[in-house]
């Protein structure tokens, strides 16, 4: 059975699938949908959602539309979310590739410094990095990206270890190949659908830890976010829940799509790991 | 025996983590741009360069970073952990009267993840496939996805601001003065949301991997031998099945520890929590970095600790680890 | 139950497989009969079904697989119509099955005692004092050392042969009437095996238990068996009794695979071999260091200890051991894919050991290995294209070249050139093989490895792999270095062996001499333990 195939059998997949599709599409088309800017007021301040229907998630104390701060949010969340993962990975495969094959003194020394990440806690380690380099996009994405990359060299290292250990490597040993080229290709190719799982999972990891800078007020000033939204209203909890609310569920639906989508990822590139039902 | 040896190499190993920590902080705070002395300047409405530096030399700003380091790490040998730029009082005391909140918080949050994530789990693997089954997941699914910061909000939204059951703020009740077993009443009503808000993350967590960890095991050859042996379904849960799922359950379980403190910053946020993930933030915020170091050597230690005590009982209930290493 | 009832009756039993995979049953009409006192051999090759039959016996099947139709009767009572309550009852009582792989059988959190008094526990036998009397008595009645001791002892901890002996005890602790082993030496080490083997006859005979014993090695069946069930791609192609079937086979499956188990022509006598010396390997020796602390010695494994040998082009040495003898580290010394810790690897006079990895890789392509497992040797993300050019493109060949040379082997090994392009999981484990000796022969190599390469095939296929082996060998006047744990292989196909025990070589000579006056005592008891060394197959279907 094809990829594909198996993938599709998998119906929580397909809405994971199809709601990131829409938050994508959101995210993209966020400028011809709300032409303006997000931090405009627009309206009344403090209108409630469902009741006018250019506003349907209704506006905040300065009269902002929700709506469109959800929008232009996507925007940030996804990009954060898969520039920190994808350099998180790359961190991480490189330090796991080289302390699995080579083993050793060097898997000793780089595996005591990828623990050593991760007895800091990630999350307070995110807030420092960002709070002393100042909050902008690139030192939020970098932070998250310095706190998720332990567990992909753990998982990246114990694959290449018995992978480096499996005949076929061996085999290319033994016909002459080196080592770098047997790590790219004979041993990369195949550790490489654990690594896509993780990755899916940790864009939705990201996505929530961002969320969670922005609501503590260390996101970026330049740029609506939905955990921004949802710290600038906290104190309206009373009198506004829709302030609160709709952003949330938006880091909600998002993260659950993601999450998804590496699960179905998960079933079908490992099928034989897939419980059977019964 | 074994066991010593075991545990002077890991004390050696915790006490290398903990320094680990506190340089790397000590070194990226360096980083930082602009120093509490013109920040307290700054708000003191004296900006004249004679003045910062004169914070700057009080303070020992003024020293080649590697001499400030030398001399923290030599008072933090003593016991001395520095005095609150902002509080004016020693960082010691200011941690001491911050750290039992947190400790209650995370300890509270890490037991209930625990136990209910383990139990779900259980229950989602015994009755897989059922619809207990799938509502235990979904449950999970969501949890997992949900931001805790936000689940905090909804809840004081419903169970403090809709339905007046719990209090959405402190500790205790601000001037009731309470004592003894009213106290503690008191503050375990206080308890609840934090503890289960920021609980309900970790359970989604331990719930998933109790379940496939619970499914892994039962498709292992032993298994099959307690049924050729006769052994009924529920015997073979429990006593087979059950012990093998849950170590790798636990040792997740401790080596996150860690992450709960991150998780308390939110959480203490949120429900003005006195503790020092809350401390920690505004002192990160004040730029009142001896508490912020503080705070992370304190955090260090007690991770460590969790982490050295797991392993020590890891131990005891696996009887290959000793022989493995 | 009368006397003319048998122990168990499997009454065409059918299993059907889910849709979708080569053949509609995973057994199919299978009917046999065991009596009580009786050992009966079910033989078949992978694939054939024959542990299906067992696990149907004792309800263990998977879920997704279920008898369509047939009975199974114990004792008279027709095992398939029990509830999952009642069956629970039965098993461990009435019946009770020892399995392939002691090691994961047992459960490694609990002492073997608590896993042996569970039986008894379960089926509310005894009281706790009176269990654990009973568990001394069998851990000894199977012949394990200080019980009292023992008994508290974690599997780990045990001997792959000792965790076999516990579960022969946890089986036996009530008695039953009828044992299953589903290839219980499998996973054993000859000798042990011998061991095992005897233990459950002298049981069975003790007892008069009804022994159901499933296994692909003719040698077992001509060793133990009163009935033999020989079945192929779930049908039963033969039965009888033993000897009717090991010594008069009727049917033309059963006939093609005793021809092929191995068995050594002990009056053959090999011309020496008279080419130049190319490998000469003098007092090499290898130790593995485990654990060790602070304050605790490390544990040190001699796994070569002075091996000193030589062998001529055209030779092929035959290198039998046991697991742990060291015979697998010789062969990945001499290709340098481990340490050496002492003694020259001399390849044309030149040593290869001082050499650097960067210095040797040049010199690789003389050197070359055909491994032991025909499906983890091939990398599963690549065409058979690939990994047989990999190795000409790295030394240097222009890719065109590289290819055209691969399509010629790809014929020369027996496959056809269609391979090219299709990836390893579409093929058998024998034709894997077969790629893995081409990937080996793409770069002209003067001495070859060949590290268990036919030991994890079928007899059938294993017979034409070596064959295979044989013949390019000829063909192209290479050296082979032969390593295995079966002495029967060995000697069918060596110049020469080496007898590897404890990292020495204890015996060192042709085939005729090792097979017919070992002098080691070693070797003597390893020839002993071959199992059907009464029985010759050649004889059975000249």
């Amino acid at each position: 059975m094809s990829f594909f195939r198996r993938y599709a059998q998998n119906i929580g997949a397909l809405i994971g699938l199809a709601i990131l599709a829409v938050v994508v599409f959101v995210a993209l088309a966020a400028p011809i949908l709300y032409p303006g800017s997000p931090w405009q007021g627009v309206a009344e301040p403090l209108l409630p959602p469902f009741e006018d229907p250019a506003y349907p998630l209704g506006t905040d104390l300065l009269g902002r539309d929700i709506a469109a701060g959800i929008a232009y949010g996507a925007r940030v969340s996804l990009l954060i979310g898969i520039i920190s993962t994808a350099v998180a990975v790359v961190i991480g495969v490189a330090i796991g590739a080289l302390a699995g094959f080579y083993g050793g003194r060097v898997d000793d020394m780089l595996m005591r410094f990828t623990e050593f990440f991760q007895t800091i806690p990630a999350f307070a380690m995110a807030v420092v990095l960002v709070a002393i380099f100042s909050p902008n996009i690139t030192s939020i994405t970098l932070a998250i990206a310095v706190v998720s990359w332990p567990p992909v060299a753990r998982l990246v290292r114990g694959e290449f270890l018995s992978l480096r250990s499996r005949e076929f490597v061996q085999a290319a040993v033994v016909v002459g190949q080196t080592g770098p080229r047997i790590m790219a290709t004979q041993i990369l190719p195949n550790a490489i659908s654990p690594i896509i799982v993780t990755a899916s999972l940790m864009v939705a990891t990201a996505i929530l830890t961002e969320s969670s800078l922005s609501f503590l007020g260390l996101g970026d000033r330049n740029m609506m976010s939905w955990g921004f939204m949802i710290g600038a209203a906290r104190t309206m909890l009373r009198e506004a829940w829709w302030l609160s609310v709709f952003p949330g569920l938006a880091i909600l639906i998002t993260v659950l799509a993601i999450n998804l989508i590496g699960e179905g990822l998960n079933d079908a590139m490992n099928p034989h790991l897939r419980g059977r039902k019964g | 025996m074994k066991t010593l040896e075991f545990l002077i190499q890991r004390l050696v190993k915790a006490v290398i983590v903990v320094l680990g920590v506190v340089i790397l902080n000590f070194l990226l705070i360096q980083l930082a741009p602009g120093d509490p002395a013109s920040v307290l300047a700054g708000e003191a409405g004296a900006g004249d360069e004679q003045f910062i530096a004169q914070l700057r030399a009080q303070f020992g700003l003024d020293q080649p970073v590697y001499v400030q380091l030398w001399s923290y790490l030599q008072n933090i040998l003593s016991g001395d952990l520095g005095y609150s730029y902002r509080n004016q009082v020693p960082v010691a005391q200011l941690i001491m009267e911050r750290l039992p909140a947190t400790l209650l918080l995370t300890g509270s949050a890490f037991i209930f993840s625990l136990i209910l994530g383990v139990v779900l789990g259980v229950l989602a693997a015994y009755k897989r496939g059922s619809f207990g089954d799938s509502l235990i997941m979904t449950g999970a699914l969501i949890f997992y996805a949900t931001p805790l910061f936000w689940v905090a909000l909804m809840a004081v939204l419903v169970f403090s601001i809709h339905l007046d059951l719990l209090p959405p703020f402190d500790m205790e009740t601000i001037g009731a003065n309470y004592t003894g077993w009213a106290r503690v009443v008191d503050i375990a009503h206080h308890l609840v949301l934090p503890t289960v808000t920021l609980g309900l993350f970790f359970t989604a967590v331990y719930t998933r991997l109790t379940r496939a960890s619970m499914l892994e095991v039962m498709n292992l050859d032993f298994v099959k031998t307690a049924r050729a042996k006769g052994v009924p379904k529920g015997r073979i849960i429990r006593r087979h099945v059950l012990r093998n799922a849950i170590l790798p359950v636990f040792t997740f379980a401790s080596v996150q520890a860690g992450q709960l403190v991150g998780g308390a910053v939110l959480t203490e946020t949120v429900f003005a929590w006195p503790g020092i993930g809350r401390l920690m933030f505004d002192a990160l915020m004040q730029r009142d970095y001896p508490v912020l170091l503080g705070v992370f050597l304190v955090t260090a230690i007690v991770v460590v600790l969790v982490n050295l005590v797991t392993d020590l009982l890891y131990r005891f209930v696996d009887p290959r680890i000793e022989t493995a290493r | 139950m009368n006397a003319t009832t048998p122990l168990l009756q499997v009454e065409n039993l059918s299993i059907e497989l889910p849709a979708g995979l080569d053949r509609k049953y995973a057994v199919e009409n299978l009917s046999y009969t065991l009596n009580a006192g009786e050992i009966l051999c079910v033989v078949g090759e992978s694939g054939s079904g024959k542990s299906m039959t067992a696990n149907a016996i004792m309800g263990l099947l998977p879920s997704y697989l279920k008898p369509s139709s047939g009975r199974i009767l114990l004792k008279g009572r027709d095992l398939l119509a029990m509830s999952e309550a009642e069956l629970a009852r039965e098993r461990g009582r009435t019946v009770s099955m020892i399995f392939q792989e002691p090691l994961s059988a047992l459960n490694p959190l609990m002492t073997v005692g608590d896993q042996i008094a569970e039986v008894m526990l379960v089926h509310g036998e005894g009281d706790a004092a009176s269990r654990e009397q009973r568990v001394l008595e069998l851990l000894d009645y199977v012949g394990l050392p200080d019980p009292a001791s023992l008994r508290h002892s974690y599997p780990f901890r045990l001997s792959g042969g000792q965790r076999q002996r516990v579960m022969i005890a946890m089986a036996l602790a009530l008695e039953p009437a009828m044992l299953i082993a589903d290839e219980p030496t499998t996973a054993l080490d000859v000798t042990t095996q011998a061991q095992i083997l005897d233990l459950i006859r002298r049981i069975q005979r003790a007892k008069g238990m009804g022994v159901l014993f499933i296994t692909h090695d003719f040698g077992v069946v001509a060793d133990i068996a009163d009935k033999v069930v020989v079945m192929e791609k779930g049908l039963v192609v033969e039965q009888g009794t033993a000897d009717e079937v090991l010594n008069r086979p009727k049917h033309p499956y059963t006939r093609r695979l005793i021809a092929a188990v191995p068995h050594p022509d002990e009056n053959a006598t090999r011309a020496d071999a008279d080419g130049d010396v190319l490998l000469e390997v003098r007092g090499l020796r290898k130790t593995y260091r485990s654990g060790g602390g602070l304050f605790t010695r490390p544990r040190i494994v001699k796994a070569v200890d002075d091996v000193s040998f030589t062998l001529r082009r055209g030779e092929t040495l035959g290198v039998v051991g046991e697991s742990g003898s060291g015979k697998s580290t010789l062969g990945r010394c001499i290709l340098k894919l481990t340490d050496v810790d002492g003694g020259q690897i001399l390849y044309r006079g030149k040593d290869i050991v001082p050499l650097s990895q960067a210095a040797f890789r040049p010199l690789r392509r003389h050197l070359q290995m055909v491994f032991q497992d025909p499906f983890a040797s091939l990398n599963p993300r690549q065409t058979i294209g690939r990994i047989l050019t990999d190795g000409p493109v790295a030394n240097g060949m222009p890719l065109a070249e590289a290819e055209k040379k691969a399509r010629e082997l790809l014929s020369l090994v027996g496959l056809d050139p269609s391979a090219y392009d299709r990836y390893p999981h579409e093929f058998s484990g024998g034709q894997r093989q077969r790629v893995g000796i081409a990937r080996a022969l793409a770069l002209d190599p003067e001495l070859l490895v060949a590290d268990e390469s036919v030991s994890a095939l079928d007899v059938s296929v294993q017979a034409q792999v070596l064959d295979l082996l044989q013949d390019l060998q000829k063909k192209l006047n290479i050296a082979v270095i032969f390593i295995t744990h079966d002495l029967r292989v060995a000697a069918e196909v060596c110049d020469k062996i080496a007898v590897m025990y404890r990292g020495a070589i204890v015996e060192f000579g042709p085939p005729g001499e090792v097979f017919n006056a070992p002098r080691h005592a070693y070797t003597q008891q390893l020839i002993a333990a071959i199992p059907g060394r009464h029985w010759n197959p050649r004889a059975a279907v000249a």
